[in-house]
Parts: structure tokens; sequence; C-alpha cells
């Protein structure tokens, strides 16, 4: 049994490996990923940020803290769409039939995937933090703090990933591959990553009081900017986990099925 | 540190009448339309086999379900001593194969996809190494090792596929429509390479719809129609099933043409052309007798050719359908 689990480590690296080699020829890729939530930050703090921090009943800078977070959060769900497209692009290529016609662990091509997806969007993560802390974003947070938001980040991104993992399995062409995830991405702004929830119409309100990335957002808001976090950072690792074990099993089962293209 | 390291030594070598490829009555349908209909094969080891047949007529099918891409509805086979069934795994350390469409990693470099390959199969660093140089010299791309593959032409992409199944030294090789796609030079290439293959060893299982890749490569043939096998046998074998040798005499005017044909009285006319198709072998003495008989007649021949079948023919004769070959003029022999 251990060597089994051997042979897919080594697999599974030897495929991330392979994705990481990809991430490494097209760097734009992994910058044009950090590149939209860094443009939102910078567009919502200086262009919306005097008139949303007004109403918050703060200015710019308050409005920046709260928003870093949330700009957060939406980097980490768009950058886990690549692997939808990036999954879909091999199947369609071919190169997966060969893997398959292969004595190798059949996990590992989606591991590779997943993980290394999952690394690129935590650089990403970083990037988007450095250029919060360069335009003012400043945070009371300790190491302990700061290590909390990454591995939730982190485990957002694991479960997120592998929910686009499956949507790439299942689209049928690059471009639908690329569309399918983008509800995920656009999740954040019916939450409360950049307004209050409570400040939004009824019917939406209530949505966005119980998707799964507004406890993500508080629960980080809370880490940064020592907000109270109550009950929400239980309930994200529950989403993470749920969202991440749904993905995963149906990744795997779609992913044993498709046996041709 | 040696910088040559010869391929695993193959079972094959110690027991080399153990059969390659074994088929039993294989069966696929899809959505209630059936693909495969009993398909029974055995492949002697060390040859090529080629899988001839109409777009449609299910060979890809049986590539994938020998490949353990899909499995079959029923039947039974087994591929190097190992079954497809119960041993999938054992099946596929023992394959290589090549799909219709070269399945190489555009983003990655020649010489990195064949690293891919060498590290998917857990060869030692060194191994690994001195595999995939021996296998860019012999593919003739070493020089572009350091290229995407995304800029390579189809001939290359094609052959770096190939030099991909050939990392593990694979006992049986998989070749789905190999020179599908290619201009007749890169064809050609890959006949010789695939020519290479055999020689040291490798059993090769081949899908052509070319009939003269068939011929050219193939030391047996099974020609395969609606997902049932109608014919099996070696290219000379299969051509001897057609009745179909013949001598053509075409003659200058509708004279010349009037006389033979009394001379002539079995031959099937062409009245059009004033040509007489005389059936029977073309070995020598035949001929001498037929033109002792033309000078005896004295009918001045304007043209005169020796017809065998080529597989056109056969593929013709044992298929039915002529919508999917392309009809071969007669070519003089």
């Amino acid at each position: 049994m251990s060597s089994t689990l051997a042979l897919t480590a080594h697999d599974s690296l030897t495929m991330l490996r392979r994705n990481l080699k990809h991430a490494a020829r097209y760097p734009a890729l992994t910058f044009g990923q950090a590149m939209t939530p860094i443009m939102m930050l910078l567009l919502f703090v200086y262009a919306f940020g005097d008139s949303i921090g007004a109403g918050l009943g703060g200015g710019r800078d308050a409005y920046l803290s709260y928003l870093t977070p949330g700009i957060l959060v939406m980097g980490v769900a768009g950058g886990s769409m690549s692997t939808s497209v990036a999954i879909c692009s091999d199947l369609t290529g071919g190169i997966v039939n060969r893997f398959r016609t292969m004595n190798i662990a059949r996990s590992s091509f989606l591991t590779g995937h997943v993980v290394g997806s999952v690394l690129q969007t935590m650089v990403g993560v970083v990037l988007v933090v450095a250029v919060a802390l360069a335009v003012g974003f400043r945070s009371d947070a300790g190491a302990l703090e700061w290590l909390a938001a990454f591995g939730l980040l982190a485990a957002v991104a694991v479960a997120v990933t592998w929910l686009s993992a499956a949507l790439g399995l299942l689209s049928k062409t690059v471009e639908s591959a690329s569309n399918k995830p983008l509800l995920i991405q656009f999740l954040p702004f019916l939450g409360s990553a950049f307004v209050p929830a409570d400040s939004m119409a009824p019917g939406l309100r209530l949505f966005a009081e119980y998707q799964p990335f507004t406890p993500v957002t508080e629960t980080l808001r809370g880490l940064l900017s020592g907000s109270a976090i109550g009950s929400a950072g239980w309930v994200s690792l529950a989403w993470c986990a749920g969202i991440g074990v749904l993905g995963h099993a149906w990744s795997r089962r779609l992913f044993d099925r498709t046996g041709r293209r | 540190m040696p910088t040559f390291v010869m391929p695993t030594p193959r079972k094959l070598r110690e027991e080399p009448s153990r059969p390659a490829v074994t088929a039993v009555g294989l069966r696929k349908s899809y959505g209630g339309r059936t693909v495969l209909d009993g398909l029974d094969l055995a492949i002697p080891a060390g040859t090529v086999f080629a899988l001839l047949g109409p777009n449609g007529a299910g060979k890809t099918t049986t590539v994938e379900i020998l490949t353990t891409l899909v499995a079959a509805d029923g039947g039974q086979a087994q591929i190097a001593g190992h079954d497809l069934r119960t041993d999938p795994d054992g099946v596929r350390s023992a394959i290589g194969a090549t799909g219709q469409f070269a399945a190489v990693d555009d983003l990655l470099t020649a010489e990195e996809n064949l690293r891919l390959m060498a590290d998917l199969l857990h060869l030692p660093r060194p191994q690994g190494r001195s595999r995939t140089r021996e296998l860019l010299e012999r593919f003739d791309i070493a020089e572009a090792a350091g290229r995407r593959a995304s800029t390579f032409s189809g001939g290359m992409r094609r052959r770096l596929d190939l030099a991909m199944t050939l990392v593990g030294a694979p006992e049986v090789i998989f070749l789905d429509e190999p020179t599908t796609g290619l201009d007749p030079r890169s064809r050609r290439t890959m006949w010789k390479t695939v020519r290479g293959l055999v020689a040291g060893g490798t059993t090769v299982f081949l899908t052509t719809q070319y009939l003269e890749e068939a011929d050219q490569l193939a030391d047996r043939i099974a020609v395969l129609d609606g997902g049932r096998i109608v014919a099996e046998g070696t290219p000379d074998e299969l051509k001897t099933r057609i009745p179909g040798n013949h001598v053509r005499l075409r003659f200058a005017d509708p004279a010349a043409y009037g006389r033979a044909c009394a001379a002539f009285p079995g031959a099937s006319r062409d009245e059009e052309n004033l040509a007489l198709r005389i059936a029977g072998d073309a070995g020598l003495d035949a001929l001498r007798a037929l033109i002792d008989r033309l000078d005896a007649a004295g009918v001045p021949t304007a043209d005169f050719s020796v017809h065998t079948p080529d597989l056109d023919d056969v593929f013709f004769a044992l298929t039915g359908s002529a919508a999917s070959r392309h009809h071969a003029e007669e070519t003089p022999r």
C-alpha cells in the first residue's frame, strides 16, 4: 500500500513539474491572473474609494483596509479558474490519452494540475498583498494572523481549484472551459468583498449572507483588520472542506469516465 | 557511468512463440450502434499487423479497447500475456500507443517531452537522459531538441510522438493511422521507422485506411468492415483470393479487334476501347503462349499490359464499398 502511495506521489510530482514548467514558460499567465485583482484594488480605492469609504463612515484609507481582504478572496477565486482551461486543453490535445495508456497513478494528472494551480494562485496572492501594502494598506496582524490568513486563502484555493478541475473535465471545448468558472470568480462580488452585505437589496442580502465567500471574506478581514470573526472562521473551513471534497470526488469521477474525446 | 544504455531486453526474445496480442469476440457498441461485432485476433510477437478498413469500420475503437482507453462490452483479450480486464496496468506497462493525432505537450520542448515520459516510466535520471538523447538522434529531431513542440511540422510532431511512445521500449506498439495527414515524404520516413522497430523485435499493431501502407509494412493484414474482420492473411494471400490476374490487350482498329475476338473466344470484351481482357496467371510460360497465339492469328497489338490484383481490388471485393477508398487506376505491372 505504501509503495502505491509512493508511486502516486512520484507521478504527481512529475505532473506538477510539467505544469510548473508551463507556468514558467508563460509567466504572463501568472502575472495576468494577478492583474485582475490588482486593477480592481486600484480602481476601487482610487476611483470609488472616497465615496464608498464615506458611505461606510470612513475615508479612502478605511475603505482600503475593508477592501483588501475582499480583493484577495476574489483573486483566489479567479486564479483557480485557469485549471479548467489547462485541463480541458490537455484533454482535447490528446496527451491525456497518452497518459491513460501508461502505467501511472491515475490521480496524478489531476493532482499535478491542482497543486500547480494553487501554487500559482498563492504567488498571485503575494503580489496582490504587495500592491496593497504599497498603496497604503496597513494591518496590525501578527505573524500568526498572517500565516492563518495565507492558510485560509490556500484552503479556499484548493477547494475552488478542485471544483474548477471538474468544470474543465465537463467542458467539451477550451472556450466553454474558460467561461464556466466565471461564475465562481464573480461570486465574491455578491458577498461582503466590496461592500457590507447589509447594505444590499433584501433578496441579494440574504444570498450574500449565506454564500461561501462571505464568511471567508469576514474571517480574513478579522485576521488582517482585527474585526470580530465569530463563527465565520469555522463556517469558512467547513465550506472549504465541503467544496474541496465534492470537487475532488466529482473530478475523479469525471476523469475515470471520460475515456475518449 | 556509461553514456549509452541498452533498452531493457524483452521477454519475447526468450519465448518467441508467445502471441503478442490475442482477442476473442471483442464487442463494443455506442448508444445502440454496434461498432465492433465479435472481433478475433491472434498476432505473433515480432510481426507487423495491419488492421485495414474504411472510416467508421471500428479501427480506432479496436485500438482504444486494446490500449485500455475504453472497456469492451464483451469478449476478452491478452496483450503480452496480460489480460485486458484483470490486469490493465500490466497491459499498460507492456504497450506504447500513438493515436491518430500527435499526443505531445506543445508547451514543452522535444527533449522535455521525452524526459516527461522517462520520469513517468520511473527510469533513473541518467538512463532517462541517455534514452532521450538516443531517441532524439534516432528520430532525427536532435537539432530541434530545445524547440517547443508547437513549432514543429506535422512530420516532426509524429516523429516526436512515436519517440515518446518508445521511451519505455514497449513490447507491443499500437499505431492508429500513423501517417494520416502526412505528406508523402514524411509518410515514407514513418514507414522506414516502423520497419526499424520490427527489426528490433517489437510487435507493431497498426491501423490504416491506406492499402499501400498495409501492403508495404504488414506481415499480416486483417480487413475490418462493419465491426467484423472480413478477411485475414498475408498481403499476397489476400491478393490471390481475388481472381483478378489478367492480361489486357488493346488494338489499333476494329478489324484487328475483330480478329483478336475470334482468336480468344473466352476473353471478356471492351468494345469501346477495342480491348480484350484475358484472365489467367501472369507467368512467363502463359505469356509466351499468349504471344504465340497472337502471332499465329497475325493480329497487331497496340498496347499490352499485365495486371495483378492490388489490395484495392481485394478491399473492394471484400467490403463491397467503394465510397471510402480511393479507386486506383489500373496500373500495368
